[in-house]
């Protein structure tokens, strides 16, 4: 808004002049955070159709195994919580690099690493298990959309992993730039993002596949 | 709140309104309260379910309740959403997702449900337990 003022008002007034010089210098940033919540909020449309194939589908069995029977619970708090624990480490990182400490923004974003790798070990370890015990994704319509749901998901925190290990990299060589900042929140909106996405699968896929 | 990463713009005074349109500042505060309010709102449905205390129907529309509040705690505590973040482009993206996201979900529920419901004797929900 305050770009379009000052290009319509701007150049006769002097104050308006540096007025525009300070939206310009601002542009960027608010363009990526924005543009990266724009992103994020496409990627719930894409979650909320897979939400909709798993209410749609979740109940048809095809004669197979049930949620009830092929759901460990105590595995799947286990995995939120490291979910959740892995949330509130990306924030101390995130107040770390705020306060421009870099020794303790790495080591926070490692443990936010690490608790994304056990989330991701616990989840291939059920899938292998489910696959192991002939409930792979082909044998039923409620296990097709199970897989590609919790799977979709998954693929996400892979990919945040590997984009939290590029940062890493960038941090070691240059610090904490505006630009590596920049970086820095959009990955934290990334992650927070996926833990809130997984308040639903706990609660629509395994809480509620449990129940009768 | 945006200075921390802006110290090399001299000309800075004039626009301070405009860089607090999307400046977030990360507090340990907000993110204890954030992770324990989250802890105890997964905790519990967890709990009503392999405990079996209430009614399965009941469970059913509780537990959707108490992921409703975490993703609410989550949005505000975490990604640090409120109606003046990024000039409010944030909350109106956000608002437009919701409705898309309703149509999309409540669609596909509804016109699916019918579906099954309208299929000839036979080819029913029921007998999709034997279809793939």
């Amino acid at each position: 808004m305050s770009e379009i003022n000052a290009a319509v008002t701007g150049g006769s007034i002097s104050a308006d002049v540096s007025g525009r010089y300070i939206a310009r210098e601002h542009h960027p940033e608010q363009g990526t955070l924005l543009g990266f919540w724009l992103y994020l909020m496409s990627d719930c449309l894409l979650f909320a159709s897979l939400f909709a194939t798993y209410a749609v589908l979740g109940r048809n069995y095809a004669g197979g195994p049930t949620g009830a029977e092929l759901f460990d619970l105590s595995l799947i708090a286990v995995n939120t919580g490291f979910l959740l624990l892995s949330s509130i480490t990306f924030g101390f990182a995130m107040i770390a690099a705020q306060a421009k400490n870099l020794a303790k923004t790495q080591m926070w974003l490692v443990v936010t690493g690490i608790l994304g790798v056990a989330f991701l070990s616990l989840e291939i370890y059920e899938f292998q298990h489910l696959i192991h015990e002939g409930a792979g994704p082909q044998r039923s319509g409620f296990l097709t959309s199970f897989f590609a749901l919790v799977g979709t998901h998954g693929l996400h925190v892979f990919f945040g992993v590997i984009w939290l290990v590029t940062l890493l990299v960038q941090l070691g060589k240059h610090g904490i730039t505006p630009e590596n900042f920049r970086r820095l929140a959009c990955l934290s909106l990334f992650w927070h993002f996926l833990d809130l996405v997984w308040i639903f699968v706990f609660t629509f896929v395994y809480l509620m596949g449990v129940l009768p | 709140m945006s200075d921390h990463h802006h110290d090399h713009h001299s000309a800075h005074g004039d626009g301070h309104g405009h860089g607090d349109n999307y400046a977030v500042h990360y507090s340990a505060r907000d993110y204890a309260i954030g992770f324990v309010l989250s802890l105890i709102l997964t905790a519990i449905p967890f709990w009503l379910v392999m405990s079996n205390t209430l009614a399965p129907d009941t469970t059913r529309w509780v537990i959707l309740g108490f992921a409703a509040v975490q993703l609410v705690v989550q949005m505000v505590y975490f990604l640090h959403l409120s109606s003046k973040s990024e000039a409010g482009w944030n909350m109106m993206a956000l608002i437009l997702t919701v409705v898309l996201l309703v149509i999309v979900m409540s669609g596909s529920i509804w016109v699916m449900h019918h579906m099954n419901q309208n299929m000839m004797p036979g080819m029913g929900a029921e007998s999709t337990h034997t279809m793939t």
